[in-house]
C-alpha cells in the first residue's frame, strides 16, 4: 500500500512519542538498579542524569543481607505466596468449575452473591472485628485465606470453563465420571493457560500485599517482606540496618543506596518471571474483559 | 414454595458434587464479606468493647450526624472528589491514547518493547513505588537532580502540599497506563479493517480515521470502563495515600478512606469509623447505579 507524506510524518511522531514514554517509564527503574551497585559516596555527590554505574560496589547489598528482618520478611513472604496461592487457586478453580455448569439450580444466585462483593463491602472495621473475634489476627492462616477467592479471578476462570463443550462433559458423565473427576481430568488440562494466569495473579497479590498484613499482624516474626520494606523505605529509616557505623555522614551516605539495594532484592523475583509470563497475563485480562 | 423446596432438594441430591465444589468458596464469601456487611450495623450503635457488636446500644444516625457536622467532613469529601476527579480527567484517557498510538505502530518488535516496558510498573508493589516516590522527592532525590538540570530549585516535595496531587496523579499514570491499555488493544484488534480501507478510499487522513473509525469501534469498551471507574469515585488509591501522606500534607491528601483507617485502627473509635466507611460505600453504589442507567439511556451500553 502506498503511504502518503502525512502518514509517514504521523508514524515518525508516533514512534518518537512512544520512545519518550519508554524512557520515562524505564529510567527510574534503571536508576535504582545502577545506583544500588554503585559506590555510595559517588551517588551522593552525583547530579543530573545517571548514565551508568558510578564505581562498582556491593557495599549496599552487604548491609541488606546482614539485616535479619530482610531474611525473616523474605521467608514469610515465600510461605504466604506458596501456601496462599495454592489454597486460593484450588478453591477458586473448584468453585469456578461448579458455577460454570448451568444445571445446578442455585448457581445464578451464588454468582449474584459473589458479584455483589465486588461493589459493596462491610468496611475495614467490621472486617477487622470479625477476623479478631475468630482469633485469626496475628496468625499465618489469615494471610492464606484472607483473599481466598477474588471475584474477578473466579469470573475469569468460570468464563474459561464455560468454553468447554457440553458434549465433552456429557460423554464423560456417561462413562461414569463424576464432576470432581471431570474437573481434574478434563477441565483443568483444557484451561491450563487461564489457570496459569490465576496462579500468577494470586502469586503477585501475595508477594505485594501489605495493607491487611499491617492491619492483621502484630508480631515482627510474622511480617511479610513488604512491611519490612515499608519500615525502611517509606518511613525513610535505615538506622536499624546501619547500626554499628560510626560517622553520621557515612550513615547518611550509604542510606540511599541501601534503599535501592533492598528494592532490587525485593522486586527482582517478580521481574525475573515477568517476561516469560507476559503473554499469559495479557490473556487473563482479555478473558476477564470479554465477560465485562 | 413447598414445590420449589422439593425441587431444590432433588437438585441438590442430583448435583451434590457441584455444590460441594462451590461450598468452600461460598463459605469464604459469606464469612469474610457478608458477615462484615451485617456487622456494619455498628455504624448505628455506640460500640462498647466489653459488649461486642451485638450488645452495644443503638444510637440511630448519631455517628453519621457527627461526621456530617465535623470540621473534617468538607475537607475529606473535597479531597476525595478532587483526587478521584483528577485521576479520571488525566489518568483515564492515558491507556486509551497509549492503545491508539500502539495500534498504529507497524514494527512489531518496537511495539513489543513498548508493551513490555510499560506493563512492568503494574507489578511493582505499592510499598516500593511509594518508597521510590519518597526517595525521589527528597531535596537530594532524583526529581530534584533532574529538576536541577533545568535550573529549578530543590524542594522537599512530599512535605509541600502543592506537589502532592501532581505526584499522586503522575505516578498513577506511570504505574497503570501501560497495563490499562491491554483491554483497549484487545478491543482495537476487533475493529473491522475494511472500514479503514473504505475511509482511506474516501480520502480520510490518519487522524480522521482514528476519529471516525477507531474511536467509535472501541467506544463500548471505553464506556464500560468509564462506568466502572466512576462507580468507584469514592475509592481513591488509599493504600498509596497512606504511604505517602504526612501531617503536613493532610490538607490536600487526607481522604475519606484514610480517615476511616486512622479513626478506626489508630484511635479505635469503631462505630464512628464504620459509619464513615459505610457512607463512602453507599455513595459508590448509588453512583454506579446512576451512571449505569445514564449510560444505558444515552448510548445503549451498560453493565447490566
Amino acid at each position: 500500500m502506498l503511504r502518503t507524506k502525512g502518514e509517514k510524518a504521523f508514524e515518525a511522531v508516533n514512534i518518537v512519542l512512544l520512545s519518550i514514554l519508554v524512557l520515562v517509564t524505564a529510567y527510574p527503574l534503571y536508576y535504582v538498579l545502577a545506583a544500588s551497585f554503585s559506590n555510595p559516596a559517588e551517588i551522593m555527590k552525583h547530579t543530573g542524569v545517571l548514565w551508568g554505574l558510578k564505581g562498582f560496589s556491593l557495599e549496599s547489598y552487604k548491609y541488606v543481607f546482614r539485616y535479619p528482618m530482610v531474611w525473616i520478611g523474605y521467608g514469610n513472604t515465600l510461605v504466604y505466596v506458596l501456601v496462599g496461592t495454592a489454597v486460593n487457586t484450588l478453591f477458586t478453580a473448584l468453585a469456578a468449575y461448579g458455577l460454570s455448569r448451568k444445571n445446578a439450580m442455585l448457581c445464578n444466585f451464588f454468582m449474584v452473591l459473589i458479584t455483589v462483593t465486588m461493589f459493596f463491602s462491610g468496611g475495614l472495621i467490621p472486617t477487622y472485628l470479625l477476623v479478631d473475634n475468630m482469633g485469626l489476627t496475628n496468625t499465618r492462616l489469615v494471610m492464606f485465606i484472607w483473599k481466598m477467592a477474588q471475584p474477578y479471578n473466579l469470573i475469569v476462570m468460570r468464563t474459561s470453563f464455560r468454553e468447554i463443550p457440553d458434549s465433552l462433559i456429557e460423554s464423560a458423565t456417561i462413562d461414569g465420571a463424576n464432576h470432581f473427576q471431570i474437573f481434574w481430568k478434563i477441565a483443568v488440562p483444557v484451561s491450563k493457560a487461564v489457570l496459569f494466569v490465576i496462579i500468577l495473579f494470586y502469586g503477585v497479590y501475595h508477594w505485594n500485599a501489605w495493607f491487611y498484613a499491617m492491619v492483621f499482624l502484630r508480631s515482627k516474626s510474622l511480617y511479610p517482606l513488604q512491611i519490612v520494606l515499608r519500615d525502611i523505605l517509606v518511613a525513610n529509616d535505615v538506622s536499624a540496618m546501619t547500626e554499628g557505623m560510626v560517622g553520621m555522614d557515612e550513615k547518611e551516605m550509604i542510606g540511599a543506596t541501601i534503599k535501592y539495594a533492598i528494592i532490587v532484592v525485593s522486586t527482582v523475583p517478580i521481574l525475573c518471571v515477568y517476561p516469560f509470563i507476559q503473554k499469559h497475563f495479557v490473556k487473563g485480562v482479555m478473558v476477564g474483559a470479554i465477560k465485562g | 414454595m413447598a414445590a420449589w423446596l422439593r425441587k431444590l432438594k432433588k437438585d441438590i441430591r442430583l448435583n451434590h458434587v457441584i455444590y460441594w465444589m462451590i461450598l468452600p468458596a461460598l463459605c469464604y464469601f459469606v464469612i469474610f464479606h457478608y458477615i462484615p456487611m451485617y456487622g456494619a450495623q455498628i455504624a448505628f450503635r455506640k460500640y462498647a468493647p466489653g459488649r461486642g457488636i451485638w450488645g452495644s446500644p443503638w444510637v440511630g444516625f448519631e455517628n453519621f450526624a457527627r461526621f456530617f457536622s465535623s470540621r473534617q467532613f468538607g475537607r475529606l469529601l473535597g479531597n476525595t472528589l478532587i483526587l478521584s476527579g483528577l485521576d479520571i480527567l488525566f489518568g483515564f484517557p492515558m491507556p486509551v491514547i497509549l492503545a491508539l498510538l500502539l495500534n498504529e505502530v507497524r514494527q512489531s518488535g518496537f511495539k513489543r518493547v513498548v508493551q513490555t516496558v510499560t506493563y512492568i510498573p503494574h507489578f511493582i508493589s505499592m510499598v516500593v513505588i511509594c518508597g521510590l516516590l519518597v526517595d525521589f522527592s527528597l531535596t537530594t532525590g532524583l526529581f530534584n537532580k533532574l529538576g536541577g538540570l533545568f535550573g529549578l530549585p530543590a524542594v522537599s516535595m512530599l512535605s509541600d502540599p502543592r506537589y502532592f496531587r501532581p505526584l499522586y496523579i503522575a505516578s498513577g499514570i506511570w504505574q497503570e497506563a501501560g497495563w490499562g491499555s491491554i483491554i483497549y488493544l484487545a478491543a482495537l484488534s476487533s475493529v473491522d479493517t475494511e472500514l479503514y480501507d473504505a475511509a482511506s478510499v474516501d480520502g480520510a487522513g490518519k487522524l480522521r480515521q482514528v476519529w471516525n473509525v477507531t474511536l467509535p469501534g472501541i467506544a463500548p469498551t471505553i464506556i464500560i470502563m468509564l462506568i466502572l471507574r466512576v462507580g468507584r469515585v469514592m475509592d481513591v488509591g488509599f493504600e498509596k495515600i497512606l504511604l505517602l501522606y504526612n501531617p503536613s500534607t493532610y490538607e490536600v491528601a487526607d481522604v475519606i478512606s484514610t480517615y476511616v483507617y486512622r479513626i478506626g485502627m489508630l484511635q479505635a473509635d469503631y462505630s464512628y469509623s464504620t459509619a464513615i466507611g459505610l457512607f463512602n460505600s453507599v455513595i459508590n453504589c448509588v453512583l454506579l447505579v446512576v451512571v449505569n442507567r445514564f449510560s444505558r439511556k444515552l448510548t445503549e451500553t451498560s453493565l447490566w
